[in-house]
């Protein structure tokens, strides 16, 4: 470690100021990104899809598929990568990072339209800007799917509905021939406009390495 | 109306006098007495109903122009009735016969208040807000009780008040009676407010949380006090931290272990189901009543019990006993808390308690409006560092402002010891007049006052599909973001004991058949009734049993949009089967569609099909669950006429979407192609694709 160390502080310093995480934040996100890819230098989804927790998570594969997503890096490429590196790993982290009290009016706007748009992004698997209606009720089929009760055929119905109730909101006069094509990044906004996101969508990054508190990745 | 009044505190006041007389009616031995008035045999209990008649006619009375409740809540309203109504029987006695005694106050008033504030509390925002209200409880009241007494011994030593014969531990016994935030108070007053849910959560969390401290505060003084200066040791104020411990955990678990008990009682009631909602009564009074029998705090244990037992007893029970348990509580909780203002009322007019002394009154109200403030202020600055959704100062203000004294502080004040506190009287007094300036003052002020500082008001609209389904994301997302990044926070925790709680628990402490409808996302979702559903469209509308009614007022003209376009679709339509027959007999569908009460009740009847009634019921109990407004008169029953109508509307249009769509061969998005190609229908295809859309829409309705 002793070579890279020089190497990697350099490099804190850059993504402190593009991530809004502290310099222990990192080191710790760091340690547990090695502890994650195995010691190697980029992740790959294997990676990720080998930690235990996330087994029962019934939208890991759409989380995991986040962190390889190019949208949610700063340039706006589309498709995903094969493998990310640290600063990748640490640019989707940190959507999920906490605001202080000391964040102004305009960074919290722009936090939260970048956690709608990480949301949407996470929808949108085809990349084409909208969420259809079939990328939607796969997203709820996922999310029930923990649940045996509700087998695929209620889980479609609830997506059906919940899109027809966007539609309905949305294109308020629509008549039987519009098609509607499905949810833009602005109608997305628009819904969750209300939805109280700040205590939502955060995780609290500890200043202290938790990675060796609790057994396995 | 009045004269009924009158004419009832008349006979009350009357009553008591023929007490004092000899009563010889029954024992003359010259024959028999067809009708003999014995009143001795009855006046207790009669004397008690009486009362509670008086109470709810009172409350009769001042809900009879709601426009006055708008302005000045209820609870003052009924003080103010209380005065009255003891004027006349002071007028009539010259002796206050009747007064709010602490014992009927504490053990039959005040536990089915709390159980019901228990029962219907919020756990998700409560849990959430724990650290906070806790905080606030704790700290916050000792902060109150401490300054206060500290204050009026300091101003006693400045001479403000005059020759009164109060030591500096019972300036602290009394600090520590008036630093209460109270319940009943609280809830009388925010409930015609609306503020916001975490406003809200936080000062009616304290003003429950906070009975555990005043318990402790109020006997260690107490004993202090007893035990005289002298004997004051670190021993002695080491017992009294630990006995708070003690006290509130203890109240807690017990409150918690008998919670526990009901749940497993309620999974085992199936043949009972006409008593099970007893059981919850009586156990949580007999959780009260355990508390305090050992010295813990009973408000903790009780509001724990219906903390705890909720969930379980909801999904356990029949919907019926569901209904009455609910109901029930209202009704017992209201009662209690009208008798109790009105007894508020009426204690104070009684000559012989009260003692003025300016200066006591006036700094204690001085010094409690001022400390609860700065309290507020510097608990919440403190909190604010680690919370995500700050406490903005406009809230801060309502949340100082809220620190209402109530009947808790008057009962606890009548149980001073005359012997070791001579100026009793005073106290007594000085908390009366606290508490119509709290309730009275502060009440008839905070609806103004909110709106003047424009404070987030409660959330009216419910969560759409779409919102819940987000929240839901929300979750998983953040639970794996933990996971992925090695961090453990709250997420972590709430998992874990999510999982818990799956596993032992609900495995434990719900019927097995409750366990399977467990759903997350809608409780009541399960397939039996999606099916039953879908069957039961079907079979309406074959029987063309759902009548579309004209109406004038619509939303959506149908008519003039399709009217020619569906009539094209038609042939293709009636080549199918059975679920178009009804369209048959209205080919143009009416501007808005509404379900014809009668004839749905009919069906219902005929049919007499169990799940079509669950069905109903519980059509809008997933979106009646999320609201959190507490509400002491009203029941969150949804009986919005417009939510039918809107979910009908929906599914015709969408109907008729779906139809225009597979008629024009307009390609829905190929999506929809794609999944009905891979269902397992042997069906003609054009047919299959409606008939697959068509029931997944219809089940829509049932959303």
């Amino acid at each position: 470690m002793g070579a890279t160390q020089t190497h990697s502080e350099y490099q804190y310093e850059n993504m402190v100021g593009k991530t809004g995480f502290s310099t222990e934040q990192i080191k710790n996100l760091h340690m547990r990104f090695q502890q994650l890819s195995g010691n190697e230098k980029t992740l790959r989804r294997e990676h990720l899809k080998n930690i235990p927790a996330l087994a029962n998570n019934p939208i890991k594969t759409e989380i995991i598929e986040a962190f390889f997503d190019k949208r949610n890096q700063l340039d706006n490429e589309l498709g995903s990568y094969e493998e990310i590196g640290f600063e990748e790993f640490l640019m989707v982290m940190s959507h999920f990072r906490p605001l202080s009290i000391k964040t102004s009016e305009e960074e919290r706007t722009a936090m939260r339209r970048q956690k709608v748009r990480f949301l949407f992004n996470m929808h949108d698997t085809d990349g084409d800007g909208k969420i259809t209606l079939e990328e939607y009720r796969k997203a709820v089929e996922e999310l029930l799917s923990e649940s045996g009760t509700i087998g695929q055929e209620g889980a479609r119905a609830i997506a059906d509905a919940a899109m027809l109730e966007v539609a309905s909101t949305n294109v308020p006069n629509m008549g039987p021939d519009d098609f509607y094509e499905g949810i833009t990044f602005e109608h997305f906004e628009e819904i969750l406009k209300d939805l109280e996101m700040e205590s939502r969508m955060h995780v609290r990054f500890l200043d202290m390495n938790t990675a060796n508190l609790r057994c396995g990745k | 109306m009045m004269i009924l009044v009158l004419l009832l505190c008349c006979i009350s006041s009357v009553a008591p006098q023929e007490s004092h007389h000899e009563h010889d009616g029954g024992h003359n031995a010259t024959g028999i007495s067809i009708v003999t008035f014995k009143w001795h045999h009855v006046e207790t209990p009669y004397l008690i109903a009486l009362w509670v008649l008086v109470s709810f006619l009172v409350k009769l009375l001042i809900e009879a122009n709601h426009n006055v409740t708008n302005y000045i809540p209820e609870s003052a309203l009924l003080i103010c009735f209380g005065f009255i109504l003891g004027g006349m029987i002071w007028g009539a006695d010259k002796v206050q016969t009747f007064k709010l005694t602490p014992t009927t106050f504490f053990f039959y008033l005040l536990p089915q208040i709390i159980l019901d504030t228990g029962y219907s509390m919020p756990n998700k925002l409560f849990f959430t807000n724990l650290g906070a209200i806790l905080i606030h409880a704790i700290i916050g009241t000792c902060w109150n009780a401490a300054t206060l007494g500290l204050s009026l011994w300091g101003c006693h030593q400045g001479g403000a008040m005059g020759n009164i014969e109060i030591g500096l531990l019972q300036y602290l016994l009394y600090g520590s009676l008036m630093a209460a935030v109270d319940p009943v108070a609280v809830i009388a007053v925010f409930e015609q407010v609306h503020v916001n849910e975490v406003l809200f959560i936080l000062v009616f969390g304290e003003s429950l949380l906070n009975d555990g401290v005043t318990v402790v505060l109020f006997n260690v003084f107490d004993a202090f006090v007893s035990l005289g200066g002298g004997a004051i040791d670190a021993k002695e104020i080491v017992k009294g931290i630990v006995s708070f411990f003690v006290v509130a955990f203890g109240g807690s678990l017990l409150g918690t272990v008998f919670g526990l008990l009901i749940s497993l009682l309620s999974r085992c009631t199936k043949n009972i189901q006409i008593i099970e909602p007893g059981f919850i009564f009586v156990l949580g009074y007999l959780a009260y009543l355990t508390a305090e029998m050992l010295s813990l705090s009973s408000i903790l244990s009780i509001v724990f019990c219906g903390v705890c037992c909720q969930k379980y007893m909801n999904s356990n029970m029949d919907e019926n006993s569901i209904q009455t348990v609910r109901y029930a509580m209202k009704v017992f909780a209201n009662g209690s808390e009208t008798i109790i203002f009105v007894f508020l009322g009426i204690s104070a007019i009684d000559k012989t308690i009260w003692v003025w002394n300016t200066g006591f009154i006036l700094l204690t109200l001085f010094f409690i409006l001022i400390y609860r403030f700065i309290g507020v202020f510097i608990l919440t600055w403190f909190l604010n560092r680690s919370r995500l959704v700050p406490i903005s100062f406009v809230e801060q203000i309502i949340m100082g402002y809220g620190g209402l004294r109530g009947a808790v502080a008057y009962g606890l004040a009548v149980n001073l010891n005359e012997t070791k506190i001579k100026e009793k009287n005073l106290m007594v007094c000085t908390t009366l007049i606290v508490v119509y300036f709290t309730v009275i003052l502060q009440g008839v002020t905070m609806k103004p006052l909110v709106q003047w500082l424009n404070v987030k008001r409660a959330a009216t609209v419910d969560l759409t599909l779409v919102e819940k389904v987000q929240n839901k994301v929300f979750e998983h997302m953040l639970v794996a973001i933990e996971d992925i990044s090695g961090q453990i926070g709250d997420n972590y925790w709430r998992n874990k004991w999510r999982n818990f709680e799956e596993k032992w628990m609900s495995r434990l402490l719900l019927k097995p058949s409750a366990r399977k409808k467990q759903d997350r996302l809608f409780n009541v979702f399960h397939q039996l009734n999606l099916q039953d559903a879908m069957e039961y469209v079907k079979e309406g509308e074959h029987r063309g049993s759902l009548e579309f009614i004209r109406n004038e007022s619509a939303f959506v003209d149908f008519k003039k949009k399709f009217g020619e376009d569906y009539e094209e679709a038609m042939p293709d339509i009636m080549a199918l089967n059975d679920p178009v027959s009804a369209c048959r007999r209205d080919p143009v569908p009416s501007v808005s569609l509404e379900m014809h009460e009668q004839n749905m009740r009919g069906l219902r009847e005929a049919e007499g099909i169990n799940s079509h009634y669950l069905l109903d019921q519980h059509l809008y109990k997933s979106r009646k669950q999320h609201r959190y407004r507490f509400s002491r008169s009203h029941l969150d029953i949804n009986q919005d006429e417009n939510e039918v109508q809107e979910i009908f509307q929906r599914t015709m249009r969408s109907r008729l979407e779906s139809f225009k769509s597979g008629k024009m061969g307009v390609a829905p998005p190929k999506t929809i192609t794609k999944h009905t190609k891979r269902e397992p229908q042997p069906k003609v295809q054009p047919s299959a694709r409606f008939n697959r859309k068509h029931k997944s829409l219809l089940c829509c309705v049932y959303l």
